[in-house]
């Protein structure tokens, strides 16, 4: 009962501590509703509007309708018709196009008399991801073609077709990847920062000696000091959440509890290193970086932007103390996949390892790092 | 007294004590050289989005010698690691449980209908939840789809009639490594992150020790302080920047095709841009919490995010493009993965280049602004 009392009394200081100034309020409150907003629209791989050139020496009707297909899709967007060679590379260089298409004297007459016709695509390959995609787009549109003109000419149809189909994600829209994961990658940076300057924010203060001296013991120290982080990370959260269910309209497929019981052992785990860095950090500074040195790996090494299993194998082993590893698969699971607790298991007990781990090292350094 | 070296030997006198400031505090020092060495060490092994050995799940009903050249060609691919199930149904339950990435399904009339009336369905599933990486294994399909159709045209003699194919080139980058444009858009984010951290706490620090009041006594002028902060922490971002360079060039084989003077001069234009703005945000914030929480909201995510490091700006819808032109590391993240991959094209670099130098008085302007030598 005491130890509840003192608790909830350190807890209600830490809140203070950081709500009453109206600056880091603001801080805490609305960069991360803008940046959800800003990066949900902005975080996709999907291409549209991609800037085309088109080079046509064959001015026949079957060329200009196979470039009207081209440029009448959504992915794609005429810049501009060039009439010779010389244009294609400063078009590319400059950014001006992203690809060149070429179609040559004899496109027409090559397909009509039944041999293949030839297309030459140039892509600027400088983001060899969008090249790739790019070429995707392209090569659709053109097996789309290649199916009508065989139908209306008689040809026969090929041995056997792809009959493509995706699961979970049926239009392949990289924002039901992404906004999900949005939600762990800024309750992770908000809950860090609050927790990683909490112990050295009283250090410099000296205000941590006097707390040391108080009949707090320090694992009531360590978790009056771990509920404001795990507070303010399970609100912004619920509110991230809410953005991406309503504003951006992620399906939500799973169940709701098995995403907070990841979502608070989530939270768990990075109050856990926040507190880490901060009991180990003398000055604000050095807690900043070390908040930032635990945040940047975690981000880029979490499968967020890029995939874990792309990754060489050293470095996927790494990728397993990464709580937001863990958590990331959980909300994608639960967001499209439509999980449970049962299939998330295996994401769940890393994540109590690692705050179980994290907690009881930042409880030792604080009783152990007075210098 | 002449007033012009009064104010040099002031600013050389601030320059000093920054100097020694940042040798005490070994931290400023591991910022410089040792997170980009760690951070760049990490990421350009880390992060790839080259899809290869994505597991297929391959379940043939009726096994043949069609089948089995068709499954052959998958394995045959650099790209997959196919493992073969009995039925579809349990190889649903492996996509579902993230044991294979897609599966290919021959039905058991395949062969049947690839002899007679054409057209055989293929069945194939992708587990889109992550939709780049299942648009790139589709692809991939595609490409073994077609290499098998012509070779299966071949074996039985027959003309297989494509009307259109696509002759691809990809400058730049022919070999399609998502390396080489990953590594220096990483470099960009490192180096906002490097310059915003070095400088966004100086000021916050000195408001909070009480030592401006002590600065404020002395005769020296704000602008003075500025430049006395600026010019170390310049330095050694500078130091970071190379040492970045180097290990793009050397340990992850990035070409470097532009020159080595517009690299630097450009890198030279972002650095003062970063540090300007952690100086703004140090001169705003007046504490440590609020200045370490707005550096790393401001830099890092939209520098990786909204940069075109890898999401393509010209596919965001128009208000976030506008916001783009807003982050230094977008012109950074251009001029860099053009002067690695294209090489000199002065236009890309000039116009960046120019995009930077505004920023670059904005920041310091507004910075000059802000400070007063005033207790608030």
């Amino acid at each position: 009962m005491q130890t509840l009392r003192r608790i909830f009394a350190l807890a209600v200081k830490e809140l203070l501590a950081i709500l009453k100034d109206k600056q880091s309020r603001f801080v805490l409150i609305a960069p991360p509703i803008a940046q959800l907003m800003i990066f949900g629209y902005a975080a996709t791989y999907d291409l549209n509007n991609i800037p085309v050139a088109i080079y046509n020496e064959d001015h026949s009707t079957i060329s200009r309708d196979l470039v009207a297909k081209i440029t009448g899709s959504p992915h794609f967007q005429l810049v501009s018709d060039i009439d010779n060679d010389g244009q294609i590379s400063s078009l590319i260089d400059e950014k001006k196009v992203l690809m060149v298409l070429h179609l040559g004297q004899h496109f027409s007459a090559d397909l009509k008399r039944g041999h293949t016709a030839k297309v030459q695509v140039i892509i600027d390959g400088r983001n060899s991801n969008t090249a790739l995609l790019t070429l995707g787009y392209l090569r659709s549109i053109i097996t789309e073609f290649n199916l009508n003109w065989s139908r209306q000419n008689g040809l026969p149809d090929p041995p056997a077709s792809l009959q493509i189909r995706s699961w979970f994600n049926k239009n392949l829209l990289s924002r039901w990847f992404v906004v999900p994961g949005i939600i762990g990658l800024i309750t992770l940076v908000i809950t860090t920062i609050v927790t990683a300057l909490s112990v050295a924010r009283e250090r410099e203060a000296g205000t941590f000696d006097q707390l040391l001296i108080t009949p707090l013991r320090p694992i009531e120290i360590l978790l009056g000091k771990s509920v404001p982080g795990i507070l303010i990370g399970l609100t912004e959260g619920s509110l991230i959440l809410l953005v991406a269910i309503y504003w951006f309209d992620i399906p939500l497929r799973g169940s709701l509890g098995a995403l907070y019981l990841g979502m608070f052992l989530f939270l768990l785990s990075a109050t856990g290193v926040g507190l880490m860095i901060s009991s180990l950090a003398v000055t604000q500074q050095q807690g900043i970086l070390g908040a930032f040195l635990f945040l940047v790996p975690s981000v880029i090494l979490s499968g967020f932007a890029t995939p874990i299993a792309n990754m060489p194998e050293f470095v996927q082993l790494l990728t397993h103390i990464n709580p937001l590893r863990y958590f990331l698969i959980i909300l994608r699971g639960v967001f499209l996949e439509g999980d449970s607790y049962s299939l998330l298991f295996n994401q769940y007990w890393p994540m109590a390892i690692i705050a179980l781990l994290t907690l009881t090292a930042a409880g030792w350094l604080f009783r152990h790092r007075m210098n | 007294m002449n007033l012009i070296a009064a104010s040099r030997m002031r600013v050389i006198g601030m320059i000093r004590k920054e100097s020694l400031q940042i040798l005490r505090d070994p931290s400023s020092i591991a910022i410089a050289f040792i997170l980009p060495v760690i951070l760049l060490l990490l990421f350009g092994y880390g992060v790839s989005l080259d899809a290869k050995h994505v597991r297929l799940a391959t379940v043939v009903e009726q096994p043949d010698s069609n089948s089995a050249s068709l499954i052959g060609s998958f394995q045959q691919s650099e790209y997959f690691v196919p493992v073969a199930f009995n039925s579809i149904q349990e190889a649903e339950q492996a996509l579902k449980a993230h044991k294979v990435d897609g599966i290919v399904w021959l039905r058991n009339n395949f062969s049947r209908r690839l002899l007679s009336q054409g057209n055989s369905p293929i069945g194939v599933f992708v587990n889109g939840v992550d939709a780049n990486q299942a648009r790139i294994t589709e692809g991939y399909i595609l490409g073994v789809w077609q290499n098998w159709l012509s070779t299966y045209a071949r074996d039985q003699g027959q003309d297989l009639h494509i009307p259109v194919i696509l002759e691809q080139r990809i400058w730049f980058n022919t070999a399609v490594n998502s390396r080489y444009f990953l590594v220096p858009g990483l470099i960009a984010v490192i180096m906002t992150l490097i310059g915003a951290m070095l400088t966004s706490m100086v000021v916050a620090r000195e408001w909070e020790r009480g030592t401006m009041e002590a600065l404020m006594v002395t005769p020296i002028h704000i602008r003075e302080i500025t430049i006395g902060k600026l010019v170390p922490y310049f330095i050694l971002g500078m130091g970071g920047m190379f040492l970045s360079v180097a290990m793009a060039v050397w340990l992850f084989d990035v070409p470097l095709r532009g020159s080595f003077w517009a690299l630097t001069g450009a890198s030279a234009l972002f650095m003062m841009v970063s540090l300007g703005m952690g100086l703004l945000i140090s001169i705003v914030a007046k504490s440590q919490f609020v200045a370490g929480q707005v550096s790393i909201i401001v830099t890092f995510l939209p520098a990786f995010i909204l940069s075109g490091f890898i999401f393509q700006i010209s596919s965001m819808p128009e208000a976030i493009q506008f916001i783009t032109h807003i982050i230094p590391a977008r012109y950074f993240v251009a001029i860099l993965q053009t002067l690695f991959l294209a090489g000199d094209i002065w236009p890309i670099v000039l116009s960046n280049s120019a995009a930077l130098l505004i920023m670059m008085f904005v920041f310091l302007g507004l910075a000059r602004r802000k400070s007063r030598k005033r207790l608030d």
